[in-house]
């Protein structure tokens, strides 16, 4: 039996969640997970492990074989970022933004208002009008985390969103994140298989190991320090790095 | 510049070559007019004969058109209902592709004898040839959509009325418009064959009536002339709706983006 019930806002538990998919595939074998309300997680593990599964699950898109996930937030208040932009192709950037107001009956006035402060708050200012074929890769994303945010969420749930770009704009967006991440206290769960992404993002990381995708490994991450350039130069981040990769390299062997 | 270069002057001159080579051809070898008549003959032909051939030409038209109009209603309709429906689907569906793989000739007469008027009848019939396109592209285009997308949407709970309005309809629209494409040179088929089978004379007679007529009078001229305009017709279509995609989808899709008209 699977259920959903309300955790406290903007956190979420797991609790020995199951998802064996139609065809038989066992994806999640007995995950529990409790994340904290504010708090930034990275999920962590090898391509196939259910990552993007648990994901879908903890947002209502598909429902687990067994077990029950609470999360304090209800569909609307839940904010996606796919692997891929996913944008609406015959939208201008400020419409796809606005798409969720678009949605829920906002009227156009305050749509396109919202709309605009946040693609201005990712740094696309000036490119309201512009078509999703003429943005980049990076540009793309930044309107995907737009719309993703711009209903205040109190959960942004993100799949590998920096996965097909370069490395400069990755840091570049990486930095963006934490940024909004602090300015709106939103809970983000982050799924990555990038061990540096993790360890210089993230208060806590999670690692999976290949399917069917179990919790491995479940490391505190030290969050005095400031997130910065300077960072990831630090002994501290190194040190992460090589916990998470150990506890990666455990995963695949199991 | 070598854009419209190619686009309009190198078919310009193909066609005038082959015209030259044709009429050079038929004086040469003293071919009579009525086995086959020069371009220039049948040019002469169509501008004596316009009295009669202008008002078959619209006739003609005015079938294909309103053919066309009632293949997009019901094929988009059907389309939608399809894709809302399964079980509409597996019960209608086959029966849409039997009309489909029906020899228009073979039930024409049939459909001549049910509807019991001409105009009604050479509808149905061009009809019958132009919606299986629009139908079938358009629930490709329907059901082709993004699941990530379709999540995002039931995320939002869009519900279903605004998941179709907002995602799946546009996203089907560059589909619809390739199937339209098709179907707009099929109504004019269409309309033709259904005019050569119901062989209808009388004064709102179309173009294949004209041929058949001036087949029976040895006018062979005239029946080239009728054969022209029915070509005319059928580029005039498509170049119509080739507009039309592109106005519709030169700012996002990239069959038509970064593409003159
Ligand atoms: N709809 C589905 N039906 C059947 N099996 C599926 C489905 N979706 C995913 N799977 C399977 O479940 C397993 C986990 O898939 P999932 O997409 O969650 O992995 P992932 O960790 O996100 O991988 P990646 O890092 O490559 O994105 C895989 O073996 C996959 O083949
Ligand atoms: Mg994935």
């Amino acid at each position: 039996m699977s259920e959903v019930r309300a955790a406290p806002a903007g956190a979420i538990a797991l609790r020995g969640v199951d998802k064996t998919y139609a065809n038989g595939t066992r994806a999640i074998d007995g995950v529990s997970l409790e994340i904290a309300a504010g708090s930034f997680v990275s999920v962590l593990g090898p391509s196939g492990c259910g990552k993007s599964t648990l994901l879908r699950m903890i947002a209502g898109l598909i429902v687990p074989t067994d077990g029950r996930i609470e999360t304090g937030a209800r569909g609307r208040e839940i904010g996606f970022v796919f692997q891929e932009p996913t944008l609406l192709p015959w939208a201008t950037a400020e419409a796809n933004v606005a798409l969720p107001l678009r949605l829920m009956g906002v009227d156009a006035a305050d749509r396109r208002e919202r709309a605009r402060q946040m693609l201005a708050r990712v740094g696309l200012e000036g490119f309201e009008g512009a078509w999703p074929r003429e943005l980049s890769g990076g540009m793309k994303m930044r309107v995907s985390i737009a719309r993703a945010l711009v209903d205040r969420p109190r959960v942004l749930l993100l799949d590998e969103p920096f996965a097909a770009l370069d490395e400069i704009a990755r840091h570049r967006l990486n930095a963006d994140l934490l940024d909004l991440w602090r300015e709106t206290g939103v809970t983000v769960v982050f799924v990555t298989h990038s061990v540096f992404e993790s360890a210089f993002l993230s208060q806590r990381i999670v690692v999976m190991s290949a399917r069917p995708g179990r919790i491995v490994a479940d490391l505190a991450v030290d969050t005095d320090q400031t997130r910065d350039e300077a960072f990831r130069t630090s002994p501290a981040y190194g040190a992460t790095c090589r916990r998470v990769s150990d506890a990666l390299r455990e995963a695949m062997a199991a | 510049m070598s854009g419209a270069w190619s686009r309009f002057a190198a078919p310009a001159i193909v066609g005038l070559v082959v015209l030259a080579a044709w009429e050079i051809a038929v004086r040469t070898g003293g071919v009579p007019p009525y086995i086959l008549p020069g371009p220039l003959l049948i040019a002469r032909t169509l501008v004596a004969d316009w009295g009669t051939l202008a008002p078959a030409l619209v006739a003609t038209l005015r079938i294909a058109a309103l053919a066309l109009l009632a293949a997009v209603v019901v094929g988009v309709a059907l389309a939608v209902l399809f894709t809302q429906s399964r079980w509409l689907e597996r019960s209608l569906l086959p029966y849409a592709i039997v009309l489909q793989v029906t020899p228009i000739v073979s039930i024409a007469p049939l459909i001549i004898v049910w509807a019991n008027d001409v105009t009604l009848s050479l509808l149905i019939c061009a009809w019958i040839v132009a919606f299986f396109p629009i139908l079938s592209n358009t629930m490709l285009g329907l059901n082709s959509v993004d699941h990530n997308l379709l999540g995002l949407f039931q995320l939002y709970g869009a519900g279903r009325w605004r998941t179709l309005l907002h995602l799946r309809l546009p996203a089907a629209l560059p589909y619809f418009l390739g199937g339209l494409r098709i179907s707009g040179g099929l109504a004019l088929i269409g309309a033709v064959v259904a005019e050569f089978v119901a062989g209808a004379g009388g004064s709102g007679s179309g173009l294949a009536y004209r041929i058949l007529e001036a087949g029976y009078q040895l006018k062979i001229p005239r029946m080239f002339a009728a054969l022209v305009l029915i070509s005319a017709a059928g580029i005039a279509i498509h170049l119509l709706l080739a507009a039309l995609s592109h106005l519709l989808l030169r700012r996002w899709h990239d069959s038509e983006a970064g593409r003159a008209l």
